[in-house]
Parts: structure tokens; C-alpha cells; sequence
């Protein structure tokens, strides 16, 4: 009989199994605690900290942190929200995100988040870096101005395509995806069925062609906010 | 006497869309030299387009404007269409954009003529600018003001249902549309759909009724001979959302007809000229000096040979019969022939609920892609250019748009010019000089920015200037 653990979410008791993230013992739950870099299918590294909670006292990015019995997490905070909200505003001024014409709009991950916290304009000036884009495959495009370095391609590349097409290039503020040892994406054994191409929060890893065949009203976000799925689907 | 030469400024014109400034040239005499409609903001689409996926255009470059995104979304639909190598459409696809356009054509004109333009009508070019605006209209004629607001809300419900969202919708994409027209979408326009003929109609007799009553005035006021232009159906039918390009002179003669308009720069040229940001089209065998011509209502009623909706037809024939059926070159004979494509569009958008093809589910075709590929439609201002080359990386390399206003600018400076010098009682600026000057360019419906919507109760300044640009005279309002 697999060991039960109890831990406190915002004064709320719920039960997780050892080896659970708090994020998976959270989504187990339908408490949900926002991520962008998290995927379920991938392994988590804690790059964007949407996930940041107080566990324990102290802050930890809730898709790294395993659970331990007894362990009380604050998610819901002033300050945690107001955290998150910076950093959906720093995500938008450090690239070029222009929904208004993004075929993702509606079902960007970014722009639902931005939603979710009634985030309507970023607070902190646009930078509007020079960036590239990459439309060098037959298949799929790569905008870097909407790239938010979640590395999920990185990881799907590798973990679930057995490839290796992207790597994360530099440091810093000048961190970018990079196409692996290559010039451009369409000299990669990329593929347009590669799990790396459907991975994207945003709209930097596009398949060619297709753009705005969903129209309004049936896009993943048109009618619930991000989260909603995780919060419906296990009422306790 | 002061013997300088001077020059008066209007801006920002009022009721019309967008900011534009208007200078009026006076010489020694103190006569009107020249007049000139500035067109004083700049946008920059055409440059940064590039390098984008030709699939985003139709959304990207309709961001334009504000008040007619519907026709740039889907001129540059047309030309994508082209670019995946499409040249007809499934019925639903093409019935769908048809609806979509109808819708604008329908709430764009109403906006126009309710909103914009029925001040001046009602009350008279020289009325008190404190009633001459929208809010004296809802006072005095209540009905009338609501009638503007329910046909404008009704073509932006059919946008609405055709791209999506009333602005900024994603309805065209590449080789057809993203979906259909639901039954209970269907339904629910189709209960409205007779109210709005019937205001139609009421809408028409006030324009033409105004242009009877007022023949003479009309006749003298911006009234100068052009040659006229339009898309043309392949029978001769006025068809706004596809065809081929006639041109006609002042006297109806034909100068080019049923050009494909894929070749449309082997007709067209643009001049530039130092004081505005827009560009001078002109018909290239006539050339620059006197190849100019009009567009928008008045030279597709004049073009077209029959409007194949039987009401629009009564209107037109009965609109034709004032110059015994040779073009009309009234600058305010535009607002009859808008009425009477209010009217067009309105029926057209009653036939097409009425057509099942538009609950069908065959929605995009692809065919061969291709590098380069025009996209026209008649806008309701005028003809719309849409031309674009894309590599085979799928990235937009070239854009070239002539926008429907840009087609006029000539046609409004001369009408500026006329009324300027007319008008103008010396070197006194009169509140009826500005108020002539606005209405002669009002008349044209022209969109110069594509941003910004003024309810005519912006300040207008007057500048008198010195030739060397001293301010000898300043007056608001």
C-alpha cells in the first residue's frame, strides 16, 4: 500500500504521494499553481518561476520541489501574485509580442496568463530587442521575438523525440534558443510531427500554413482562463 | 498693403477619419494659388511587412485601420489567396468573404452618412457648429440618429459573425475562411435584415432628396470633370468585392476595360509629391499631369453599367437620369451614390442569408504556391491594392497598397482648391470658409490615418502665414 502524505496549500489539507512535485500534488488536488516552463510530459527544470511558492518559509519553484509529509506551502499570496504578475510583465517587454496579429492569440500560454492576472498592458518599458526569424524549414517556423526561453523544445528534442535540435545559447539577458550545431532550422533533422514542434507555450515554434485556421470562439482560451482544467477537473 | 504672399492652414480637419491638415496658398492678390490636403501621419506597413509568413497578413496588415479593417483583411486575403495558388473559391468560402464585406460596406457607409456627414446635410453648411455635429442630429432628428447606430451595429454584428470580431477579425484566411454561418447566426439577422432595407431606403431619398432641392449649389460646389475607376464585374455589373478594372474619362469614354488587376501596375502609377506622406496615383497612358481619377461611390456608380440587386438599380437609373446617363462629376453627388450602395449591400446581404451555401463546410483550398499575387477589392472609399511578393521560405518580401483614399487625393485637393476659392473673402478667414472646405473633403469619405475617429468637436486652427512663415493671423474654435 503506496505511503500517503499530507501537506497544507494555503491552509488547505490535501493528501500527495512521496516523490510528487508540490505542482503535481497541487494539479492531483485542482489547486492550481500557474507555471509556463512545466509541461507534463517533460522533466521540469525551474527556468521561468511562474511556479514560485513559500514552502516551508521559503521560496521554491513548485515543479522542482518534491513533497515531504507536513509540508505547508503558501500559493495564493499578495505577494506571491504580485511576483508572478512582474514576471509575466518582464516575459512581454523582453521580446516582441505582438498578439494582435500572433496566431497563437487565444491559445498562448503568455497571453492566457497575462489574462489570468488581469494584466492588460506591462508595467516596465518595452526593450523591442532586434530579433530573428527563422522560416529556413519547409514545415515549421522559428519567431525568436516571442520567445520566452522556456526551453520546453530543448527538453521535448531530447527527451521525447530522441533528437537534438535546440540548446540554449549565452547568458543572461542576451539567452537565446538556439538551432544545435547548426546554421539554421531547416538544416536539423527537425520535423514537422516532432513533439518539440508542438511544445511551445507561445508563438515562437510555429507549423507553416496553418495560422488562424481556429477562429474566435473555439480557441483553447476563448471562454475559461489558463488553469481552468486543473481547477474543474478534481473538485474535492 | 502687404504684398507677401500667405498661406492658410486648417487643422486638424474635422469629421472625417484619421488627422489631415489642409494649407491654402494665397498669392500676392490675396487669390488662392493653390490648396493643399496634407496628409500628416505615416505608417509604414509596406516596409515592416516584410520577412513575415504570408499567412499572417490578412490579420497583420489590417491593423492599418480601425474603421474599414474588413477591406484590408480582405484585399490582402484575395492576394494571398493568389499565393497559395487559388484563383476560385469554394461557394461557402467566397459567399462567406462576400457577407463579411456587405457587412462593412453596409456599416461603414451608414457611419458615414448618419454620423459624419448628416450635419451638414441637415442643417446646412453654415449652421452653428455647435448643433452641426452628431450630438445636434440626435436632438433635432432622434430617429434618424438611432437608425445610424442600429444599421452600423447590424454590419458590425454580420462582421462579427463572418471574421470573428467586428475589428481586427481572422475570418479570411489563405484560400478561403475559418467558418461558416451558423443557422442561429443566420436567424438572427435575418429577423432585422427588412428593417434595415426600409431605413435604407429612407437613408437614399434624404441624399438625393437634399441633392435636388440643393441642384444649383451642388453643381458649383467642388465640381470639377475626372476620369473615374473601378472594379467591374465581367457582364458590366458593379460587383464590390471582385472583377476587373475599368477606367472611363469625364465623358464616359472608355479608357482601359476589364483589366485583370493582377497587371494593374501596367495601368497604374504613383507619383510622389514633398508635402504629404501620401502618394498621387494616376492612370500611366494619360500621365501624372492629368492621369489622376476618382474612386468610392461616385465612380463605381459611374462605371458599372447596371447593379444587379433590382432597388440599387432604380436608385442608379434614377441617378444617371440627372446627367442623362454620362458620368457624374459632383464631388456631393458622392453622397446620392453612397446611398445607393447602402442600399446594394443591403440587398446583396439579404440574398446571401437567404442562401444555403453559407451553412456549408468545404471552407479552404490549396493549390500551387506562387511567388507574387494581387489583391483588389472596392473598399468603401474606393479601389484597394493589395500587392505582394513572398520567397519560398513563405516570407512576405515585397508590399505595395494603394489605399482607396490615396486613389482620391488629387480629386480632394482640386475640390479644396475650388471650394478655397470660392469661399475665400480675401485673406479673412470665415468660419463658412472652414466649414466649405471640411464639407468638399467630408464628401469623400476619406480615411487618412486609419487611427483615429473625430466627432467634430475637435479644435480647428487657422493659421495665417507670411511667406517667409511668420503667423500674421491665428483664429480656434
Amino acid at each position: 500500500m503506496t505511503e500517503t502524505l499530507k501537506i497544507t496549500i494555503d491552509n488547505r489539507e490535501i493528501a500527495a504521494l512521496p516523490g510528487q512535485t508540490i505542482l503535481e500534488a497541487a494539479d492531483a488536488a485542482g489547486i492550481y499553481i500557474p507555471r509556463l516552463c512545466a509541461h507534463p510530459d517533460l522533466r521540469p527544470i525551474g527556468s521561468c518561476r511562474m511556479c514560485t511558492v513559500i514552502a516551508d518559509g521559503r521560496p521554491q519553484a513548485a515543479c522542482v520541489k518534491p513533497v515531504s509529509d507536513g509540508m505547508v506551502i503558501e500559493n495564493e499570496t499578495e505577494e506571491l501574485l504580485e511576483h508572478r504578475r512582474n514576471l509575466i510583465d518582464m516575459m512581454f517587454v523582453e521580446g516582441n509580442h505582438f498578439c494582435m496579429f500572433c496566431e497563437r492569440s487565444g491559445r498562448c500560454e503568455l497571453q492566457a496568463m497575462a489574462y489570468r492576472f488581469g494584466i492588460t498592458a506591462p508595467q516596465y518599458p518595452f526593450q523591442f530587442p532586434a530579433k530573428t526569424v527563422d522560416a529556413s524549414h519547409p514545415d515549421i517556423m522559428l519567431d525568436h521575438n516571442r520567445c520566452i526561453m522556456c526551453a520546453r523544445c530543448v527538453r521535448a528534442s531530447q527527451e521525447l523525440d530522441g533528437k537534438n535540435v535546440f540548446q540554449s545559447i549565452g547568458r543572461g539577458y542576451t539567452r537565446k534558443i538556439g538551432v544545435n550545431g547548426e546554421k539554421d532550422l531547416g538544416d536539423t533533422d527537425m520535423d514537422v510531427n516532432d513533439r518539440a514542434a508542438d511544445v511551445c507555450p507561445v508563438g515562437c515554434i510555429i507549423k507553416k500554413r496553418v495560422g488562424f485556421d481556429v477562429p474566435f470562439g473555439q480557441r483553447k482560451f476563448d471562454h475559461k482562463p489558463i488553469g481552468s482544467e486543473i481547477e474543474e477537473a478534481c473538485h474535492v | 498693403m502687404n504684398t507677401k504672399k500667405r498661406k492658410i492652414v486648417i487643422e486638424p480637419v474635422t469629421r472625417v477619419e484619421g488627422h489631415g491638415k489642409v494649407t491654402i496658398l494665397l498669392d500676392e492678390n490675396k487669390q488662392v494659388e493653390q490648396a493643399r490636403l496634407h496628409i500628416v501621419e505615416f505608417r509604414g506597413f509596406e516596409r515592416f511587412i516584410q520577412g513575415r509568413p504570408y499567412w499572417e497578413v490578412p490579420v497583420l496588415v489590417q491593423r492599418l485601420c480601425g474603421i474599414c479593417p474588413v477591406s484590408h483583411h480582405l484585399a490582402a486575403a484575395k492576394a494571398m489567396d493568389g499565393i497559395v495558388g487559388v484563383d476560385t473559391l469554394t461557394p461557402t468560402a467566397e459567399k462567406m468573404r462576400r457577407l463579411m464585406h456587405y457587412g462593412q460596406m453596409f456599416q461603414s457607409h451608414a457611419l458615414h452618412f448618419f454620423h459624419l456627414c448628416s450635419p451638414d446635410l441637415l442643417f446646412g453648411f453654415d449652421a452653428d457648429v455647435a448643433i452641426r455635429n452628431i450630438i445636434g442630429v440626435a436632438q433635432k432628428f432622434p430617429e434618424l440618429a438611432v437608425q445610424g447606430v442600429m444599421m452600423r451595429k447590424f454590419g458590425q454584428e454580420i462582421i462579427k459573425a463572418t471574421a470573428g470580431k467586428k475589428i481586427h477579425g481572422t475570418g479570411a484566411v489563405p484560400g478561403g475562411v475559418n467558418k461558416n454561418l451558423s443557422i442561429e447566426e443566420r436567424d438572427g439577422f435575418l429577423k432585422d435584415i427588412d428593417q434595415m432595407l426600409a431605413w435604407s431606403h429612407g437613408a437614399l431619398n434624404i441624399a438625393k432628396d437634399y441633392t435636388m432641392e440643393h441642384l444649383e449649389e451642388v453643381k458649383s460646389f467642388g465640381a470639377f470633370e475626372s476620369s473615374h475607376l473601378s472594379l467591374i464585374r465581367e457582364d458590366g455589373a458593379m460587383d464590390l468585392y471582385h472583377g476587373n478594372l475599368r477606367a472611363i474619362n469625364a465623358e464616359g469614354v472608355t479608357i482601359f476595360d476589364q483589366v485583370n488587376y493582377q497587371h494593374y501596375y501596367k495601368y497604374i502609377a504613383e507619383e510622389v509629391r514633398p508635402w504629404s506622406y501620401m502618394k498621387f496615383p494616376f492612370i500611366k497612358i494619360i500621365g501624372p499631369q492629368n492621369g489622376w481619377y476618382r474612386v468610392g461611390p461616385l465612380a463605381r456608380i459611374n462605371t458599372c453599367d447596371f447593379i444587379d440587386t433590382p432597388d440599387a438599380e432604380a436608385a442608379r437609373q434614377e441617378f444617371m437620369a440627372l446627367t442623362d446617363n454620362l458620368p457624374n462629376n459632383l464631388t456631393m453627388a458622392y453622397h446620392w451614390a453612397r446611398m445607393i450602395e447602402l442600399l446594394h449591400a443591403a440587398e446583396k446581404m439579404r440574398d446571401l442569408l437567404n442562401d444555403p451555401d453559407l451553412q456549408g463546410t468545404d471552407l479552404i483550398l490549396k493549390g500551387d504556391r506562387r511567388g507574387e499575387s494581387v489583391g483588389l477589392i472596392e473598399a468603401p472609399r474606393g479601389t484597394l491594392f493589395h500587392h505582394y511578393k513572398v520567397d519560398e521560405n513563405d516570407q512576405v518580401t515585397m508590399c505595395n497598397l494603394i489605399v482607396s483614399t490615396t486613389n482620391n487625393n488629387m480629386p480632394m485637393n482640386l475640390a479644396v482648391e475650388d471650394v478655397a476659392k470660392k469661399y475665400l473673402n480675401g485673406a479673412e478667414i470665415t468660419e463658412g470658409l472652414l466649414n466649405h472646405v471640411e464639407v468638399a473633403i467630408r464628401a469623400y469619405d476619406p480615411c487618412l490615418s486609419c487611427a483615429t475617429h473625430a466627432l467634430g468637436t475637435m479644435p480647428l486652427v487657422v493659421d495665417v502665414c507670411g511667406a517667409d512663415g511668420e503667423l500674421l493671423d491665428r483664429r480656434t474654435r
